[in-house]
């Protein structure tokens, strides 16, 4: 099922086009990397695909199946989160504002959930440290809970859930998950269907970015999420990813990952980027 | 200490600064936290020249104070808010032309009117000698309203604070909120400029958050925190005043900046400790 579509998609700032002619699907529990080098409109298309930005010709055509809740997001830090005072908690609960709308306070299953999914990513011993003070990986993963933290279905909640997504939730939950990937201990795709990333790796070091990718394939693997991550590092999208979008103002490659590194332009990017 | 408390309240001006007062320095404290993470602490200090400028001008048309100034740096806020947004034009030179423009036009309508003499001096510097009977009432009604606004939408403020592209992203109307910080930031600045002055109210606005961002690590504590430590000030900076006659907006920065660098020499105090504790943090990586 194609949850997302673009057709002849084109984004522009103040006229200049950045990138255009964008024509890929993303299907329910799709690895889809967008590699391509600085500047090349893969930040714009992650916020065309949030509707931040409207593109200047073209369609993103959402599956009536996904709400805009749908999406979790991954954003790039921003400088001033370097210097913020944020508990953990605090950062991961915030997650679950987007689904509370006008209500002004968190429910106990609110907060019930961002416990949940600390533990799942083994940070909740952190859960009362200041974010600024954690390492880029610990932060990485906070705002991954974060992320993932609307998916975790509320317990009073749990058997509407179940209902709209009835085979897969129950699967996941009698599914072996010991000792695995922390993360694999079923993210279920309660209510997202999707994950953007915006370069979740930048920053890091090899040996956290690694975890990471390990964190996302059990996620993918497991929930059927698809995964949409934008990456400098195409080594690493490449031996990830099941699919790849390549940009350099248009498009020059949307496809399998094993179809890609047989072209000339995969050729190029692996052997200037170095290991 | 508390025979001079009993004689100070039985001063009724002084008992109507220090409700007003407290109640402002609390709306501030809390909005501070914001607009500092937010980088918007400017805002807070443009808003009070502008609230120069039209307390000038309801002086010279006779008007009430507080219902010409409130709607003209709601104004203000929204205009300086959109400013700081679009990148096009630079917004620190934006905020400085706005309220130095303001200040000009404030500074030509008295010296038209009543001519420069001490309310100019109130004007800028304030006076604890301000507030009327109905203004203490408009004070007290709106800073609720503040207070409550805060409350509500305190989760709301926290994600747009934090990460509004985020927020965004998950439809939180961020630009709702930040409008809302900035409306509410201008009720407590025209609120609390008469008292302290135009040109020393957003010290209320940023030095409590400065000041407990060097212990605190949250944001909830952060926001807690604040709100005491500007609370606190406020009343000591007045019994200050009173004591020796010195001027309440100055007397109340002045305790601000001696908290501040107590709770500075604090916090790095207390990093340098732990940091010899714990010499390193190891990344625990997930197996």
């Amino acid at each position: 099922m194609a949850l997302i579509t673009c057709e002849n998609v084109s984004f522009s700032y103040d006229g200049n086009t950045v990138v255009s002619d964008l024509n890929f699907s993303v299907c329910t529990g799709d690895y889809l990397c967008v590699v391509g080098e600085n500047g090349s409109g893969k930040s714009t298309l992650i916020k065309g695909l949030l509707r931040l930005k409207s593109p200047q010709s073209g369609a993103i055509r959402m599956h009536a199946d996904l709400k805009p809740g749908e999406i979790g997001y991954l954003p790039q830090q921003t400088a001033a989160q370097k210097d913020f005072p944020a508990g953990a908690y605090e950062v991961v609960l915030s997650g679950r504002l987007g689904s509370r709308g006008i209500l002004p306070f968190y429910s106990r299953a609110d907060k019930e959930a961002a416990v949940e999914i600390m533990k799942r990513f083994d940070i909740y011993d952190l859960a009362h440290r200041c974010y600024r003070e954690l390492s880029g990986g610990q932060q990485q993963r906070v705002l991954l809970a974060r992320a993932l933290c609307s998916s975790v279905p509320s317990p009073h909640k749990s058997s509407r859930i179940h209902e709209s997504d009835g085979s897969r939730t129950d699967g996941d939950r009698t599914g072996g998950h010991a000792g695995d990937v922390h993360a694999s201990g079923g993210v279920r795709s309660g209510g997202l269907k999707v994950l953007l990333l915006d370069e979740p790796d930048s920053g890091l070091d090899p040996v956290v970015t690694n975890d990471l990718y390990r964190q996302l394939d059990a996620i993918n693997r497991e929930s059927g999420l698809a995964i949409i991550m934008v990456s400098h590092d195409i080594h690493g999208a490449v031996r990830n990813a099941g699919k790849i979008l390549h940009l350099k103002n248009k498009q020059i490659f949307f496809g399998e990952t094993r179809d890609y590194i047989n072209t000339p332009a995969a050729a190029k990017l692996l052997k200037e980027s170095p290991l | 200490m508390i025979n001079l408390l009993f004689e100070m309240f039985s001063y009724n001006f002084l008992v109507r600064a220090v409700i007003v007062g407290l109640l402002v320095s609390l709306c501030a404290a809390l909005l501070g936290v914001s607009l500092v993470l937010k980088r918007y602490s400017m805002i807070g200090d443009g808003l009070s020249h502008v609230g120069f400028g039209a307390l000038a001008i309801a002086t010279a048309m006779n008007a009430a104070p507080l219902t010409v100034s409130i709607p003209v740096v709601v104004f203000a806020a929204f205009l300086l808010l959109r400013i700081s947004e679009n990148s096009k034009i630079k917004g620190d030179a934006a905020i400085a032309l706005i309220s130095t423009s303001s200040i000009a036009i404030g500074v030509i309508v008295i010296s038209l009117t009543t001519g420069m003499n001490t309310d100019v001096c109130n004007y800028l510097f304030g006076s604890i000698l301000a507030m009327s009977t109905a203004d203490v009432k408009l004070s007290i009604a709106l800073s609720i309203v503040v207070l409550l606004m805060f409350l509500l939408f305190y989760n709301k403020i926290f994600a747009v604070t934090f990460d509004e592209t985020y927020a965004r992203a998950t439809g939180v109307k961020s630009g709702l909120y930040n409008m809302l910080i900035a409306f509410l930031t201008a009720i407590t600045i025209v609120l609390g400029m008469r008292m302290m002055g135009a040109m020393l109210i957003s010290s209320l606005v940023i030095f409590p958050a400065l000041s407990s961002m060097r212990v605190c690590k949250r944001f909830k504590t952060v926001t807690i925190c604040s709100a005491f430590i500007s609370v606190i000030c406020f009343f000591i900076g007045v019994v200050i005043s009173y004591l020796y006659a010195t001027p309440t907006g100055a007397s109340i920065v002045i305790i601000n900046v001696f908290v501040f660098l107590l709770l500075w020499l604090a916090g790095t105090a207390r990093t340098r400790f732990l940091e010899r504790k714990k010499p390193a943090i190891f990344e625990r990586s997930v197996s």
